[in-house]
């Protein structure tokens, strides 16, 4: 009873390959192994007008699957997009010339998307051309529509299904996945390249408007600036990244005898309809209560709850309260959070946080939050993972991904059983 | 004043800064650009953007073709080069 229900459809929708670039690590081993050894990927960075600021920045090949004209071309988003979806591909050992080409779908989670060029082109038009319009880029619409990320996997990879972002704030993430979960159910693709991808460390405003709210992250030393749900954390620390995730019928993949990560079992996402910027705890174990209804599951059956905890002061509190409410009769679910090693990856937090907690299945370990050096009265929720990983034995993953405008999701991932 | 040669490498610093995996060593200026080196029309349109930001050379949308090859390049910036 663990299958994701629809009212007519029963396929099972399982993961097959995982590629990402984050902070801590250019593929699941390396992020994996980086949260086990309890490592930070915040570092001090320049940001334009700003100054020095703690931020999240990946270091992978760019060109490694992108010529440098099309690199130059695109966007971070874009190059961040094709490095993930090249990955997700070769780790789940799977050659396109084996399917159709418009039977993929390339669906991808954005916090937003066009702040970096649109920025970039005002600092050259005030800075470098006096505000002469006539100098303004012919490459700023394909590089700020909304499907750029999208599009710029497709081009690359010659996928001519369909592509699109989803633009859900910071749950974008897991609302990228559950498209593809979903598209693959409608059965309109094959396999779907699903996931949430950000390019956000590159754009001031986002760095600005946060300091504005009073919610930028900050510390002499960067690896403590993200610290959620600990007593003096102070806010957000940005970071870049993606994860893509190979999606695929459950038919599908047994047919290639393709390796297993995970089957997405269940998710909900919902609106608080309260506030632009403020969460709401009551929407938020709503929305974790419907996942885990849609699964099949009861709280109890959750091994680990991957908290979004961003490490703001009362987003904090309000995300405890919730998984409390959920949680709190559950003495084998336990709880982490993993924004204290990467920053808040925005759009691919979602993805890249699941990412990182899905070798739980195999290794038997839960990683633990960072940065919890005294933990805030207020956040201590049963059975969080606070500063030792903990030997478990993991099964069930509930992911927990919210954003601005009132945006929740959670998505429940189980260990593959036949 | 610039010769026809120097024209060439001002045109060629522009094509190697868009064409950035090719070698243009080897050039036929004779030939078309677009059928030497993995050009499309936006690299085009960066041709004359960069035309414009690094030499405020104006090339209207109907002149195009005349940045077809090398030498055709040459010929039609030339005059601009040297106004």
């Amino acid at each position: 009873m663990t299958q994701l229900k629809t009212k007519s459809l029963h396929e099972r929708i399982v993961i097959t390959g995982i590629g990402l670039t984050s902070p801590l690590g250019n593929n699941l081993a390396e992020l994996r192994e980086n949260l086990l050894l309890g490592k930070s990927g915040i570092t001090h960075g320049e940001i334009r007008h700003m100054g020095i600021q703690a931020l999240g920045k990946c270091h992978f090949d760019e060109q490694a699957y992108q010529s440098k004209k099309m690199r130059k071309r695109g966007t971070r988003a874009g190059a961040i997009s094709i490095y993930c979806a090249h990955e997700a591909l070769k780790d789940g050992f799977y050659d396109l010339k084996n399917i159709a080409s418009d039977r993929v779908g390339v669906y991808l989670g954005i916090t937003e998307h066009g702040n970096v060029e649109t920025e970039q082109e005002i600092h050259e038009l005030y800075n470098s051309h006096d505000k002469n319009v006539e100098f303004w880029s012919h490459h700023h619409n394909p590089r700020t529509v909304a499907n750029n990320p999208a599009g710029e996997v497709t081009l690359n990879l010659s996928i001519t299904g369909p592509h699109y972002t989803i633009g859900a704030a910071c749950a974008a993430g897991n609302l990228g996945i559950i498209q593809g979960v979903q598209q693959l159910l409608l059965g309109e693709v094959d396999l779907a390249l699903a996931g949430g991808i950000s390019e956000s460390t590159e754009t001031f405003g986002i760095f600005a408007a946060f300091m504005a709210q009073g919610a930028l992250g900050k510390n002499i030393d960067p690896t403590k600036a993200s610290k959620p749900l600990d007593k003096d954390r102070n806010g957000i620390v940005v970071s870049e990244g993606g994860a893509i995730y190979l999606l695929e019928r459950l038919s599908d993949a047994l047919a290639r005898n393709a390796k297993i990560y995970g089957e997405i079992v269940g998710y909900h996402s919902n609106s608080d309809a309260s506030d632009f910027v403020l969460p709401n705890d009551i929407r938020q174990a709503e929305c974790m209560q419907k996942a885990i209804a849609k699964a099949g599951l009861k709280p109890s059956d959750i091994h680990l709850v991957n908290m979004h905890a961003t490490g703001t002061h009362l987003g904090d509190i309000q995300e405890c309260k919730a998984v409390q409410k959920v949680f709190h009769d559950c003495p084998h679910t336990y709880v982490n959070a993993t924004k204290g090693f990467i920053g808040h990856a925005m759009g691919a937090a979602g993805a890249l946080e699941l990412a990182g907690n899905i070798p739980s299945f195999f290794d038997h370990q839960i990683h633990p939050c960072k940065n919890i050096d005294q933990l805030d009265p207020e956040c201590a929720i049963t059975n969080l993972v606070i500063s030792e990983k903990k030997e478990a034995v993991v099964e069930t993953i509930l992911n927990n991904s919210f954003g601005m405008l009132g945006i929740n999701s959670s998505l429940i991932v189980k260990k593959y059983k036949e | 004043m610039l010769s026809n040669e120097q024209v060439r490498e001002k045109v060629i610093d522009i094509i190697a800064d868009i064409a950035l995996d090719s070698d243009l060593s080897g050039l036929n200026d004779q030939e078309a650009l677009r059928d030497q080196l993995d050009l499309d029309s936006m690299d085009f349109l960066d041709i004359v953007m960069e035309l414009k930001k690094r030499h405020k050379i104006e090339v209207p949308q109907e002149d195009y073709p005349q940045l077809r090859s090398m030498s055709s390049c040459v010929e039609y910036l030339a005059p601009k080069f040297n106004v």
